[in-house]
């Protein structure tokens, strides 16, 4: 498929990743800046679980496969084998029986807000949108997210995502960074970051930058407004990078770190563009100054440019039939990601809403049924794929998660039915081999902070 | 509002209406009189499908559902085999007919910020049968919805109506059919700043029209003329709408979650007896399900809301639909506003019915859930005799589906209004036809 091209950059990004590594500090020219490449890294541990095996169970793999009765086996926080029943259950594994269930890696949710946009919904919990100027690279999401989000929870055990993006908002051109974390609820963010993620960079296209910003009488206020910011503001990031790039910076910018950074191939970009003229000149505009689009997020248009998106290696991440809500949803279709997978382009189900976050399943079940009625057969476990691995690889963590491969890390749903089914549930939730949700186990149900002793604590949600 | 005269000529210029294209035109089925045979039934009344039943539809009316039933002679007859048949679905409360774009603020009618009236407001008069949604909605199953108006200006958001979704229809089956109230958070902050100034403009409007309702026409009252008196806080229109309402003519949806406010719309109605209560969206509806269901309180609520979205939603849970109608509450599917559109009621009743298989959770029977987005809500708007149900002698709103109709994969085939075959063609249909590949032939994609 076309998508494979992309993971190059990903590759490239997570081997060059400073991110992975431990904080450091760069050996400065002795007038210029100094700054750490990593000052907020990741302190996530994996929690202890017991060697595991899970039998029986149709298994969805993640890259597009579908073992019927197949056994996972999970120890030290890992996957050490997938296979079918001929694979033998080494002894001190706990067996898990999945007859007539379902096993899929960890679902991945390339675009939510969780924690940026917590529950409650409150004045006070706005930290999405740093709507004060169009462009606004310096700003982090990690800094916005308060980990005690009740949303983390239910996506959980409602949804099985063992992985999110949190995102910056649209209402700037570049809304700044984004952060990558494990579904583990932990007292700092610090400590639900994915380890060695790369970064990646919200840009938005379309309706929202110019109405926002129009709407104060500033630029942007139309589209070729919003291109002619973007555009702006790449030429100063890149003359900053080449200053960097020489030991010639007299003063750090947080902004153009960011953004030169992108031009690096160390941060993914992660481009809100719902048309797909739009998202044409995106393209060419990432062309002009030299950098990737990882994926196009709420892409509705993506099917009318499916050869275009192949071609390019760019990623439609999408719902599966959101429609009308604006001027430029009018033309989504449900057939959308049908479309684009028939046509060899890589498609992501992305949720944008921390109830849509809770199916992802379900709205991938969708975009295939659609496709179906116009006779575009995908099977399960591609379906499957464009939920697990292929936002690993929009994201640049398809080596350590998304799919069950030797190797990669435990994270893992066991479903009590077929995940594409309405009537389907996640039944236990594994990130790095730990137990972290077991509807049969109220213990192993989060709750945060903000729940305990109100109403409906510890209920089912 | 802010419709511009500019834009409105430009529109009216490009607004001729487009032939229907061939490609898409229904299939040679019949409308009025028919039969489906060897199709899984579902009546809508809450009971279990009926595999391989047989439907029976004249006049544009049910005569039968069922697994016994016999086919008169010289009827056509459609074969039903691996499909299923049902109800065409209700939503109780919706913007169809109000909106074109949600967020295309000039094509929105489903709320006026700075209206002078709101009580008095009446949505029939601006329903759009053509409007996009409306096809949207009818080609995923929907038939028949209530149309509410959002408060927007003050507590009291206007006057509902009952449309159906049928093709080239007028489309109104009764206007005037609701009125909605706000008492929650929402109440509070259009009544001013809190609950209380909420509670104390709905009882002063409530004692205003039921005052008007007892003035005899042109006579003053206390010296005031005719009509309001003159410290009134409500317009003559808005207390006018609000007579249905005291008299008990026409239901008050009241929109509350909490629990409190719960029970605080449960004492109106024993403070005002001859209210028709419907309380919308009781999302701690199950803390206090004992009580809504003595009072026989009908509910409308959203399927699967288990976020903490506001103080008034603590304990939401998606197993508040289930425990309500356990406790023997009539509950329908609400909540379809926004990205929560009506096509996506299938959907919602379906994860009830994943719910009701899981420990610890409440969720519904199959049939309950069918009946929850049919016959309940058909219910709770007055016309549970009219449409709603497969049962003899309803209008006959069918849906054909190629599956499980609350099941993620399947989708309407055939849909009939009140027995007249339906059009499934719509934007996104035409847009479908179009971009089957994504590149162009001959020819621009303008001309295919």
């Amino acid at each position: 498929m076309g998508h494979m091209a992309m993971h190059g950059l990903a590759a490239l990004a997570l081997l060059a990743s400073p991110m992975a590594g431990m904080a450091e500090t760069k050996p400065a020219p002795a007038t210029g800046p100094v700054w750490q490449e990593n000052p907020y890294p990741s302190t996530y541990k994996p929690y202890p679980g017991d060697p595991t095996a899970i039998v029986g169970a149709t298994v969805f793999d993640g890259t597009g496969g579908e073992i019927a009765n197949g056994t996972v086996l999970l120890k030290g926080g890992r996957i050490v084998a997938v296979g079918d029943a001929r694979l033998a259950v080494p002894d001190g594994f706990r067996r898990i029986d999945g007859t007539g269930k379902f096993v899929t890696p960890g679902v991945i949710d390339i675009h939510s807000h969780l924690g940026v946009y917590a529950s409650p919904q409150v004045a006070a919990h706005s930290d999405g949108n740093e709507a004060t100027a169009p462009t606004t690279p310096q700003v982090w999401a990690e800094h916005s997210v308060w980990p005690q989000d009740p949303g983390f929870s239910r996506a959980l055990t409602n949804g099985g995502v063992t992985t999110m993006q949190i995102l910056p908002g649209s209402a700037n051109l570049i809304g700044g960074r984004s952060v990558v974390l494990k579904n583990v609820y932990a007292r700092t963010v610090q400590a639900m970051k994915f380890p060695g993620a790369p970064y990646g960079m919200k840009m938005a296209c379309g309706e929202n930058p110019k109405r926002v910003y129009g709407g104060k009488g500033q630029m942007p206020s139309t589209r070729m407004g919003n291109m002619a910011v973007d555009r702006q503001t790449w030429i100063r990031a890149a003359e900053y990078r080449k200053k960097r790039a020489e030991g010639k910076l007299t003063d750090r910018d947080l902004a153009m770190d960011t953004m030169a950074d992108v031009l690096d191939g160390k941060i993914l970009v992660q481009n809100h563009c719902y048309r797909a003229d739009e998202m044409a000149q995106v393209i060419d505009m990432a062309k002009e100054f030299g950098y990737k689009v990882s994926a196009f997020h709420h892409a509705v248009e993506a099917y009318k440019i499916a050869d275009l998106l192949r071609d390019n290696g760019i990623c439609a991440a999408i719902w599966a039939d959101w429609w009308g809500f604006k001027m430029e949803a009018f033309d989504a279709i449900p057939e959308n990601a049908a479309l684009l997978a028939d046509q060899g382009a890589c498609v992501i189900i992305h949720s944008d809403d921390a109830n849509g976050i809770q199916r992802l399943n379900q709205e991938a079940a969708k975009a295939r049924a659609a496709g179906k009625r116009m006779g575009i057969t995908i099977p399960d476990g591609e379906v499957i794929r464009w939920i697990t691995l292929n936002p690993a690889k929009a994201l640049g963590i398809d080596r350590q998660t998304g799919s069950l491969a030797q190797g990669k890390m435990g994270d893992v749903v066991l479903w009590n039915g077929n995940p594409l089914s309405v009537y389907s549930r996640p039944e236990k939730v594994w990130i790095d081999g730990a137990l972290l949700f077991d509807l049969g186990d109220p213990k192993r149900r989060p709750v945060s902070d903000f729940e305990l002793g109100l109403p409906g604590e510890g209920d089912v949600k | 509002m802010k419709r511009s005269a500019l834009l409105a000529a430009v529109l009216l210029l490009a607004g001729t209406a487009l032939p229907a294209r061939a490609a898409d035109a229904p299939p040679a089925l019949p409308s009025g009189d028919f039969a489906v045979t060897g199709a899984t039934i579902a009546v809508g009344d809450g009971s279990a499908p009926i595999p391989g039943g047989t439907l029976v539809v004249r006049g544009g009316r049910i005569v039968a559902a069922g697994k016994s039933v016999a086919v008169p002679a010289g009827i056509p007859v459609i074969d039903g085999t691996g499909k299923w048949v049902t109800p065409g679905l209700v939503t109780a409360m919706t913007d169809l007919g109000l909106v074109d774009v949600g967020a295309v603020d000039e094509s929105n009618d489903s709320y006026a910020g700075t209206a002078r009236f709101s009580a008095g407001l009446d949505v029939s008069v601006a329903i759009d049968p053509d409007a996009p949604p409306v096809a949207i909605s009818r080609a995923s199953g929907i038939t028949r919805a209530g149309v509410a108006p959002l408060a927007a200006n003050a507590i009291f958001a206007g006057q509902g109506a009952v449309i159906d979704l049928a093709a080239n229809g007028p489309g109104m089956v009764k206007s005037r059919a609701f009125q909605v109230v706000e008492l929650g958070e929402r109440g509070a902050e259009l009544a001013g700043g809190s609950r209380v100034a909420a509670q104390a403009l709905l009882r002063n409007a409530l004692r205003e029209a039921r005052e008007l309702a007892q003035r005899k026409p042109g006579k003053a009252a206390d010296g005031d003329a005719p009509g309001q008196p003159t410290d009134a806080l409500l317009t003559r229109a808005d207390a006018a709408a609000l007579i249905p309402v005291v008299t008990g003519k026409q239901p008050l949806f009241v929109h509350v979650e909490r629990a409190a406010d719960i029970r605080g719309v449960l004492a109106l109605g024993r403070e005002f007896p001859a209210l028709r209560l419907v309380i919308v969206g009781a999302g701690e509806g199950w803390r206090v399900a004992g009580e809504i269901a003595q009072a026989k309180v009908p509910v409308l609520a959203s399927a699967l809301a288990d976020l903490p979205n506001t103080f008034e939603t603590l304990a939401v849970t998606q197993s508040n639909v289930g425990r309500m109608t356990a406790a023997g509450v009539k509950v329908a599917l609400g909540g379809f506003y926004e990205n929560d559109q009506p096509r996506y009621a299938p959907q919602f009743a379906g994860n009830l019915v994943g719910l009701s298989r899981l420990p610890g959770a409440t969720g519904l029977s199959w049939g309950q859930a069918l009946a929850a987005i049919t016959s309940i809500p058909a219910d709770i708007l007055g016309e549970g005799a009219v449409f709603g149900s497969l049962k003899p002698g309803l209008a006959a709103d069918i849906v054909i589906w190629d599956g499980d109709p609350l099941e993620v994969a399947s989708a309407p085939v055939t849909i009939y209004v009140a027995g007249s075959l339906q059009s499934l063609v719509n934007h996104q249909s035409r847009l479908r036809q179009r971009y089957r590949r994504s590149t162009e032939g001959a020819l621009p994609k303008a001309y295919e």
